[in-house]
């Protein structure tokens, strides 16, 4: 048995001091029909097959090892160090649990009190929590929280289109009984026009008006005249920020926001199909009882030495229950780790190093790509490491092609937006070389002569 | 003794992992006034790195380490193998909106994911997308709401939920302003069916019950208790936290329960991580199908004598939506494919067998010394005092005394139900003879009440820390530390 220490002297022992003389005597709970049912599985591998099986299903994919990649809108392909993984695989991380035992967990604890506090150095805000379970859930959570604020008296969150459509699927999903109204997503909003255009939506039953930095669309914008309009109506402002980008561009905490979020993994997390990855959640210290999640505070144990703990879990399920701010318990302890390591083995330089050539190369390819004749960039607002592209023909057509080629094209942004059929949209990072940016031009051009 | 921060450790000027020049002409940065002026980050060299967090991994105790009878968190041991299929770069590297040509490997393993806990559990399909156990809850409250309003049934607002009942379940209905109704248990740890019955009328949305439940116990009426909430219109929502003392022992799905989520980072072996991640799959009854969120994983066209199928997503008719960014925590999911694939049939049913021996050995070794509040055959875990009559020692002191003994302490003060309560899951993982040296230290701790209760209530004396000033930590709200040049004056 695989995992199974016992041996049979050892079992019988067992069941000789419990009193009773089988293995399924222990089980006489349990209602005799229903008992003991045969599963249709197929039969146990022994390692050696099962790493064969794995190998194989891993094989059936074509990674972005394998293709080159344009493929971004949530999540993005930049370099790992090796030292991040090399770290989240030591046992004494990854095997422990949630450190509610702060005498044995002073590693985790730590770890996480220094990921709060990178968090809140790349966000500009005061206070970070412990992590959610990706970018979309965080915004959803912020959506919980302004909620909260206001004690149900502000009814309506205004959401701007241009935040990630999953992102907005998720907030929907997580506020239907929440007799909430979404206001500013709609499918025929003027998706050239800047954030300004959602001013009007937002009065005085607002709770929260949430935008994206960068946009999904890769553009940037100062949100400061917004947010300062937002707060004249009493509303609070959430942010959802890719956080290579605040390496570069002014903190939302510079702008004013109230709450800043954001998928964590392009901080060091591969893709890995979508998840785990990382939702960080970052606000101000005035907020700090109504905000979800773990927190830890700094202390001093009984030597009087400094040391780290859980605090203010007042808030939290396993004390509140139905009263608390949000159901979360497990959350993305090792992930947040994880990033904690690549900010820290990157540093600071490392950091910036990344945002610049992300920077550069997206501009570079933006150039390239909008001097083949029938294509141009959709948008004239200035962009990060995104760009909306127009290649004039389905995009799922251009991707195939370009798939022939070795390339994982752009996302097809028809899928959520109508107004933008034949629109691409391109990511480039630190990984693509200009040789590879070359290339995507060179088939785009045959794609849509073809 | 304690590891200076990375802002301590951090000196100007100083760089680990750097990256490759531009190989681009240059293009122009914005204006200044889009840009920002300082990057507070630490500065450190690899090595520097690579110490610091080694030096913090020796502050934690893990399963690795030693024996983490923590109660309802199902801490086994993680199988190294699992470690390395989640990161064959074919999984590791695949970004979640490929065409699904390119993703055929990872859409393969996640169909026949989703057909083996079906299989497990009874269940009439299951989504893979809840990202943790307190997600699948919510998942679940979701459909359950959804399908009463989809029948025009718009009066059912009450969530039965017994009070021996994790804090996430009450948690889960609160976020949807359900209003939460406790139900007692009785004398033998069951859920009292008198109060039950009482409760259940046309507003009852269903009942969220763990089983077996937080005292480690199976109901011993769960066939009464489904009927009833059944009979009322209601739907029975089943908290997975304790499956791993069911595989192959009784499928839930059989036992009429409607909606379940599974803990893979408990049964399925995906460690704890320190907190996360998790990954919660929820599977449901024929008639909660079409709420299940989207996208599921399907056969989108079947195999022929030369092709394999097509696997692709598809969304279900009445779906309650998305619930987080992609499809879930597909390297969790990978872990624990890799564990089902090893276990099969008979290994499964093993897990839980042996889960079960190991619980009902210490609490046969141990309730002549504690007192047990239901003596009769527990499953994977129970739950007994932790006090000692004329003592003033809690279970939280003994929790801390077993530290010095080299253990992880059990789960205390949950479930509310119990004075002093200590919860004890020993999973199958566990030999006899680490059983027996746990049981000798309790029995120890017991005989020291008596004799020496002071090396108790200041326990605990051998680990790197003391006791902590949990006061302090949440009246003066250090949530963060910064680099030197940038504390506020």
């Amino acid at each position: 048995m695989t995992y199974i220490p016992h041996s049979p002297n050892e079992r019988d022992e067992m069941l000789k001091t419990i009193g009773v003389k089988s293995l399924d005597d222990l089980f006489d709970a349990v209602p005799k029909k229903y008992r003991f049912p045969k599963l249709d599985l197929p039969a146990a591998l022994t390692e050696m097959e099962a790493a064969d099986l794995l190998d194989e299903l891993a094989g059936a994919n074509e990674s972005t090892h394998q293709l080159v990649s344009f493929l971004g809108a949530g999540m993005y392909n930049h370099y790992i160090p090796s030292v991040v993984d090399h770290i989240l695989r030591r046992g004494e991380f990854y095997t422990a649990y949630t450190p509610y035992q702060p005498e044995i967990s002073q590693g985790t604890l730590q770890a996480i009190f220094e990921y709060q506090s990178l968090m809140t150095a790349l966000t500009g805000m005061e206070l970070s929590n412990a992590s959610h379970y990706d970018g979309a859930t965080a915004t959803a959570e912020a959506v919980n929280m302004a909620f909260a604020n206001f004690r149900g008296k502000r009814r309506k969150i205004v959401l701007s289109p241009a935040v990630n459509p999953q992102y907005r699927e998720t907030i929907r999903t997580y506020t239907q009984g929440m007799e909430l109204s979404v206001a500013g997503d709609d499918a025929n909003a003027d998706l050239l026009a800047g954030p300004e255009a959602l001013l009007p939506l937002v009065d005085r039953d607002t709770a929260l008006l949430i935008v994206q930095y960068p946009d999904f669309f890769g553009r940037v914008f100062d949100y400061t005249k917004v947010i300062e309009a937002a707060h004249a109506q009493g509303a609070l402002v959430c942010i959802a920020a890719n956080p290579t980008a605040l390496a570069l561009y002014k903190t939302p905490g510079e702008m004013g926001a109230d709450i800043v979020v954001g998928e964590g993994q392009p901080l060091g997390l591969p893709l890995w199909f979508g998840g785990p990855s990382l939702g960080f959640f970052t606000t101000l210290k005035k907020y700090v009882h109504k905000m979800a999640g773990r927190l830890v505070g700094e202390t001093v144990d009984s030597n009087g030495e400094k040391a780290y703990v859980l605090t203010l879990t007042a808030r939290e399920q396993h004390i509140k229950r139905e009263k608390a701010t949000s159901n979360i318990c497990s959350n993305q302890g090792l992930l947040a780790l994880g990033s904690a390591v690549y900010l820290s083995v990157v540093g600071k330089t490392g950091l910036r190093q990344v945002a610049n050539l992300c920077y550069q190369k997206a501009h570079y390819a933006a150039a390239e790509l909008s001097r083949i004749p029938g294509m141009g960039l959709c948008f004239s607002q200035p962009f990060f490491h995104e760009f909306a592209l127009c290649v004039g023909k389905p995009v799922e057509e251009v991707n195939a092609h370009l798939l022939e080629h070795g390339i994982l094209g752009g996302y097809d942004l028809g899928k959520d937006y109508p107004s933008l059929n034949g629109y691409m949209l391109v990511a480039v990072t630190e990984m693509n070389s200009k040789e590879e940016i070359d290339m995507l031009v060179e088939v785009l051009k045959e794609a849509v002569h073809a | 003794m304690r590891e200076p921060t990375i802002f301590e450790l951090s000196s100007p000027g100083r760089t680990g992992v750097t990256f490759p020049v531009s190989d681009v002409p240059k293009f122009d940065l914005p204006d200044d006034a889009l840009l920002r002026k300082e990057l507070p980050i630490p500065e450190l060299a690899e090595v520097d790195v690579v110490r610091h967090y080694t030096h913090l991994s020796h502050y934690n105790y893990s399963v690795d380490e030693g024996f983490y009878p923590l109660g309802s968190c199902t801490m086994k041991y993680n199988p190294k193998i699992n470690e390395d299929t989640c990161r064959l770069p074919g999984f590791l590297f695949t970004h979640p909106l490929q065409p699904i040509e390119t993703i055929q490997g990872n859409l393969a393993l996640m169909f026949e994911m989703q057909e083996w806990l079906k299989e497990i559990s009874g269940f009439a399909a299951v989504t893979l997308q809840p990202a943790a156990g307190a997600h699948g809850e919510f998942t679940g409250v979701l459909m359950m709401r959804a399908y009463h309003k989809a029948r025009g049934d718009s009066k059912r607002i009450k969530m039965l939920i017994p009070d021996a009942a994790h804090g996430t379940n009450p948690a889960s209905a609160g976020m949807l302003g359900m209003e939460v109704v406790t139900i007692p248990s009785d004398a033998d740890g069951n859920v009292d069916l008198t109060a039950l019955k009482a409760a259940c009328d046309d507003r009852v949305v269903g009942m969220m019950l763990t089983n077996p439940n937080t005292l480690g116990l199976f109901d011993q009426h769960i066939v009464d208790v489904v009927k009833l909430v059944h009979d009322c219109g209601g739907l029975m929502y089943g908290d997975g936290a304790n499956l791993n003392a069911l595989l192959g022992i009784v499928r839930p799905g059989d036992l009429g329960f409607d909606v379940m989520h599974f803990n893979l980072h408990k049964t399925f072996a995906v460690p704890h991580g320190g907190g996360g991640p998790g990954s919660g799959p929820v599977g449901v009854s024929k008639r909660l199908a079409d709420f299940l969120p989207a996208p599921l994983i399907c056969i989108q066209e079947e195999a022929d004598e030369e092709n394999p199928p097509l696997y692709g997503y598809e969304t279900p008719k009445q779906t309650i939506g998305r619930m987080k960014a992609f499809h879930g925590h597909f390297g969790a999911i990978v872990r624990s494919y890799t564990y089902i694939a090893m276990h099969g049939p008979d290994g499964l049913k093993a897990i839980s067998q042996y889960a079960v021996l190991n619980a009902n050995y210490l609490m046969a070794r141990l309730k002549k010394y504690y007192r047990v509040p239901f003596d009769r055959i527990c499953m994977h875990e129970f739950v007994m005092e932790g006090r000692f009559e004329g003592t003033d020692i809690r279970a939280l002191d003994i929790s801390k005394r077993l530290m010095d003994y080299k253990f992880h302490p059990p789960t205390n003060y949950f479930p509310l139900i119990v004075h002093e309560a200590l919860m004890i899951e020993p999973t199958e993982t566990e030999n006899k003879q680490t059983l027996d040296s746990f049981t000798d230290a309790l029995i120890a701790i017991a005989g020291e009440a008596q004799t020496n209760p002071d090396i108790i209530k200041t326990a605990p004396h051998t680990t790197p820390f003391g006791r902590m000033d949990e006061v302090k930590a949440a009246r003066e709200l250090v949530l963060c530390c910064w680099l030197p040049e940038n504390l506020p004056d």
